[in-house]
């Protein structure tokens, strides 16, 4: 398995608060990797450290071999995107120009709108499918329209590395849908997709690569078909279940036995 | 819309038509405010008149240029460095109210400069550093007191309304303690004013604002990106450590500067910004607009405190504190009921 980011025995914490303590994982290149868990056990905390929001204790995250904390902040936003769980956009801003926000790391001082800027904008708003909407102030649209701004945002930063917590919170069923399969096809594409996940059956379905978490340490990684059994997911979520097939896709299917 | 495209070579910009649009009139505006101001005066010149004098010709070469001219360009220059102190804040706290005068810098600016002239009784040079290190010092505490895992905006805000009350109070009380010269030259200084000013006052803050100027120049791209939140900022590769404590520099730096000069004139950093975003329909509070409103407000205040009384010329903070005031209390009484 190849690996360009990778995390290496973190200590992770908020001033006294450890979260986690010795955390080691490769992202997989390529593939789509979901990151599941019960509510505060760590998963948006390892995103945020794998993005240098959060700077280690102890570890160190490396790019290429490289630690984060010293690649120059740009460059590391050539390479990898992120989505936060919230943002806010300026008052009276319009969705091309929040979309265009996200070509910051590919604009310097005398160039802050190359013809690149503009097809990357373009692109970004069709793929997240806010084309219709580009003329529209962001605080007029509904939750669901604004995410999928926001993802436009972060797509258009183009990077090959693409970290999301928790992107479709806000979203209803068919547009969670339309956007993990936007994800999944820009895995196809040969990008390389990192999501915290709520839903357990969302991310047995669309994942190539699981990593559960628990008190702050991953406890199973791999394939969800080879990993997700039964007590697993009791372990990870404290709730009995039965594992049966997607019968749509085959993958695992979590169905609680409360 | 579509912006205007500006691309050549390496080179390529963008900006919102009715931006630039907005930003002409005001350029407008002001050049006409500016001329209004040279003929204005004891005795009327002509506007013809005037810009001969500028030009080196007629009788009133020495009144223009010497006497109204300075005056009109400090107004202008200030004006654009109060929009520009009150833009830094207004983006940094994401909130109308976040304004040097508003959270205490003016006030800690004008104590240092008190400080530096009733013990070291120096010059304009002491004077402006007294000033800024006075605007630094209060900006500083003000952000350890608001600290509490993280900055919000509005509870800086309130510390800093706090802030200011409690500068301004010792700010009395100095002058109360100081010798009687010393304190009559305070107290017309303490309401900000531009009466008398010349050249020589001048040259040395113009010189540190073009420089602030230039340094905002550089860093408003990135200031606008740490406007969508930390995380975002942060992830599109702003780096907030060095970029806020630059900023701040910058803000103060104007601020105080003007304070160094003019003494304390309130409401100009706290209106402009909002105005300049309104007038141009921009996105955040745009550093261009805010400098060009600012500008215009502050020689139209000038001018009025000029006029009002004339043959007497009221200080200009008097002016921008009746009108700026009452824009304050509308803002606060908008801002608490939506919070």
């Amino acid at each position: 398995m190849k690996s360009r980011l990778s995390a290496r025995n973190l200590t992770l914490a908020y001033g006294d608060r450890v979260i986690s303590t010795a955390l080691t994982l490769d992202v997989p290149d390529g593939a789509f990797t979901a990151v599941v868990g019960a509510n505060a056990c760590g998963k948006s905390t390892l995103l945020r450290s794998l993005v240098r929001l959060l700077s280690p204790k102890e570890g160190a995250v490396t790019f290429d071999g490289q630690d984060i904390s010293r690649t120059r902040p740009k460059a590391l936003a050539r390479q990898v995107g992120f989505l936060p769980q919230s943002a806010d956009a300026p008052e009276n801003i319009s969705v091309r120009q929040l979309v265009a926000r996200g070509r910051y790391p590919h604009q310097s001082f005398l160039s802050t709108w190359s013809d690149e800027d503009e097809r990357a904008v373009t692109e970004a708003m069709a793929s997240a499918n806010v084309t219709d909407l580009a003329d529209r102030r962001v605080e007029d649209l509904s939750g669901g329209q604004r995410q999928r701004v926001w993802v436009a945002m972060v797509l258009a930063q183009e990077t090959p590395y693409l970290l999301l917590d928790e992107p479709t919170t806000y979203l209803d069923i068919a547009h969670q849908y339309q956007l993990l399969s936007l994800f999944a096809r820009l895995r196809d594409e040969g990008r390389t997709v990192i999501a915290v996940l709520h839903d357990i059956n969302q991310a047995c379905r669309y994942a190539d690569h699981l990593i559960a978490m628990k008190s702050g340490a991953v406890i199973a990684e791999g394939p969800p078909s080879d990993i997700v059994t039964a007590p697993l997911i009791e372990k990870v979520f404290d709730l009995p279940n039965l594992v049966v097939p997607d019968p749509v896709t085959g993958t695992p299917m979590i169905v609680p036995t409360l | 819309m579509t912006p205007l495209v500006l691309r050549a070579g390496r080179f390529s910009a963008r900006a919102e038509r009715r931006t630039v649009v907005a930003s002409s009139a005001l350029v407008v505006v002001a050049l006409a405010l500016g001329l209004l101001g040279l003929c204005y005066g004891a005795a009327w010149a002509t506007p013809g008149e005037a810009l001969a004098a500028l030009a080196g010709q007629g009788d009133s070469v020495v009144v223009i240029r010497e006497w109204r001219l300075p005056r009109v360009a400090a107004a202008l220059v200030f004006g654009a460095a109060l929009g520009v102190a009150g833009a830094v804040f207004q983006n940094l706290t994401r909130n109308a109210l976040g304004s040097p005068d508003i959270i205490g810098l003016d006030a800690g600016a004008y104590t240092g400069a008190l400080l530096v002239t009733v013990l070291l009784s120096g010059g304009a040079a002491t004077l402006a550093a007294g000033s800024i290190a006075g605007g630094l010092l209060a900006a500083t505490a003000i952000y350890l007191l608001s600290w509490k895992s993280g900055v919000s905006g509005l509870r800086l805000i309130i510390i800093g309304i706090a802030m200011n009350a409690i500068l301004t109070a010792l700010n009395s009380w100095i002058v109360l303690r100081a010798e009687l010269e010393v304190a009559i030259a305070m107290t017309s200084w303490s309401a900000g004013s531009l009466n008398g000013v010349g050249w020589d006052d001048l040259t040395p803050g113009f010189t540190v604002l073009a420089l602030l100027f230039l340094a905002m120049a550089a860093l408003a791209h990135a200031m606008h990106q740490s406007v969508l939140g930390d995380e975002f900022a942060a992830s599109t590769g702003v780096d907030l450590n060095v970029l806020r404590p630059l900023v701040v520099l910058v803000g103060v730096g104007c601020t105080a500067t003007v304070t160094a000069v003019a003494g304390p004139i309130v409401f100009v950093a706290l209106a402009a910004p909002q105005i300049g975003r309104r007038l141009a329909g921009a996105a955040g509070v745009p550093f261009v607009p805010a400098a060009l409103t600012g500008a215009v407000l502050l020689l139209a205040a000038d001018l009025a405190a000029q006029m009002l009384l004339a043959p007497t010329s009221l200080p200009v903070g008097v002016m921008t504190t009746a009108v700026g005031g009452t824009y304050f209390i509308w803002l606060l009484f908008k801002e608490t009921k939506k919070s």
